[in-house]
């Protein structure tokens, strides 16, 4: 036994476990916007400005708003949602990142964007444009990972190397539809209109 | 090393919480019926957000005083947690934003939805980042929250825990979890915890009493290392390509 002395400036052990997992996730909670969007939770005066990156758009601004809907059909009020795509080449060395949070009142989130290029696949087989979604809330244990895709390609849904790896009657959960000029994307977390998620 | 060429090594569903968990009554409706479709990786998540050049304010990091009056500072144990970003091989993981958030002393959150019979404290908002340094370490100063209660059907109590955020360098990395504290029995007890099936994976969750860092007459130190998916080190066929 070492001495009290010794005991009382000792370093900790590490808390990670050999051999190295990913640590686990954890629910973000009912309250993920005093952390992550805190001006928007009225705790004001501690970030000048909510995480944003900053970027000036250029041409082709997009809107891509929607609700998140848990079973029952019951709209979802506390979800934080990021986005990540490309830019409008395709590439995503300068890739677009939002963070928005479904409305405490309407749970309607919205993100102010632009349209993102296709991409192509390691095997270099071109991808159609779509927007990456990470989903996080009370009740979500880890993060859920969907994509948006756009009406405007709408050959996507049998032609893309990567539409085709999901089962044919879920394909269209991830297509946004064009409403009154902008996009709209209804996410459901679980029931018969189950978006689909995905493991990368 | 930029990673960000790189694959992630699968999963390890193992060491994370079921989605469908109903001792943790919410995951009744949010969890899913249909598995996971698998995708192979893009640089839609390989590459992600970074800030690591982000200039952030003086107290980001320090929650003791980043929402307190001039001179004032929030009521509760000063604490100090550090630990390091590290990926699955053990290489860490620098420039990577973390955020922070947490309920102050007596476990109340500046939250409008947070009706707590515990009062707020004038000086504390309960939010706070930093980034790693070159070495994956990261540290910010705070106070202990307390433990509360929350509605979950019976006799539920959350131990005191941190909520954290974190960017690795691909967004196929993005992380949220929590820190909890060395001996609390609450841990034991926390549905939401105990959704992780392995007891390994929950004590990965522990922050550990590191009295080397303690600083005397100010602050008790706690040690909380985190480890992100790494790099895919046996098969590169998924090599991605593009721009
Ligand atoms: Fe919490």
């Amino acid at each position: 036994m070492d001495s009290l002395d010794r005991r009382r400036t000792q370093p900790a052990q590490t808390n990670a476990e050999a051999p190295l997992r990913e640590t686990a996730s954890q629910t973000a909670g009912p309250y993920v916007h005093i952390g992550c969007l805190p001006n928007a939770a009225d705790v004001r005066g501690i970030y000048s400005n909510d995480l944003t990156v900053n970027r000036i758009l250029p041409n082709a601004p997009i809107t891509i708003s929607g609700k998140v809907f848990e079973g029952d059909n019951i709209i979802c009020k506390d979800v934080m949602l990021e986005f990540w795509h490309a830019d409008e080449t395709g590439c995503y060395d300068n890739g677009i990142w939002h963070r928005s949070i479904t409305n405490s009142t309407s749970g309607l989130f919205s993100i102010n964007t632009q349209m993102p290029g296709k991409t192509k696949t390691g095997e270099g087989k071109w991808l159609a444009p779509f927007v990456s979604v990470w989903i996080t809330a009370r009740g979500i244990n880890l993060g859920l990972l969907t994509r948006i895709y756009f009406p405007d390609h709408e050959s996507v849904l049998h032609e893309d190397p990567h539409m085709n790896l999901i089962p044919e009657s879920r394909r269209l959960t991830l297509m946004a539809k064009l409403v009154n000029g902008g996009y709209y994307f209804d996410i459901h977390l679980q029931g018969p209109n189950e978006t689909v998620f995905f493991d990368v | 090393m930029d990673r960000s060429k790189q694959n992630f090594s699968k999963r390890d569903y193992s060491a994370q919480p079921k989605a469908n968990y109903p001792d943790y009554r919410s995951t009744i409706l949010r969890h899913q019926g249909h598995k996971l479709v698998a995708l192979p990786q893009t640089l839609a998540d390989t590459k992600g957000p970074v800030f690591g050049h982000m200039d952030l304010g003086a107290n980001d990091d320090d929650l003791i005083i980043n929402y307190a009056s001039s001179g004032k500072s929030a009521i509760g144990e000063r604490i100090l947690v550090t630990g390091k970003l590290l990926d699955e091989t053990g290489a860490p993981v620098p420039n990577a934003l973390i955020e922070v958030w947490q309920a102050n002393g007596g476990g109340r959150y500046r939250h409008k939805n947070d009706g707590y019979l515990a009062p707020l404290d004038p000086n504390f908002g309960g939010c706070g980042r930093c980034l790693t340094d070159r070495e994956g370490n990261y540290v910010f100063r705070t106070i202990k929250p307390g433990a509360y209660p929350w509605p979950n059907g019976g006799n539920d109590w959350r131990p005191a825990h941190i909520h954290f955020s974190i960017f690795g360098q691909g967004f196929a990395q993005r992380l949220i979890t929590q820190m909890y504290f060395e001996g609390d029995p609450h841990i034991q007890i926390c549905p939401i915890v105990q959704s992780i099936g392995d007891a390994r994976a929950v004590n990965q969750l522990v922050a550990r009493l590191d009295m080397a860092q303690s600083v005397p007459m100010d602050l008790i130190a706690y040690r909380f290392d985190l480890i992100l998916r790494g790099p895919n080190s046996t098969v590169f066929e998924n090599k991605t390509g593009g721009h």
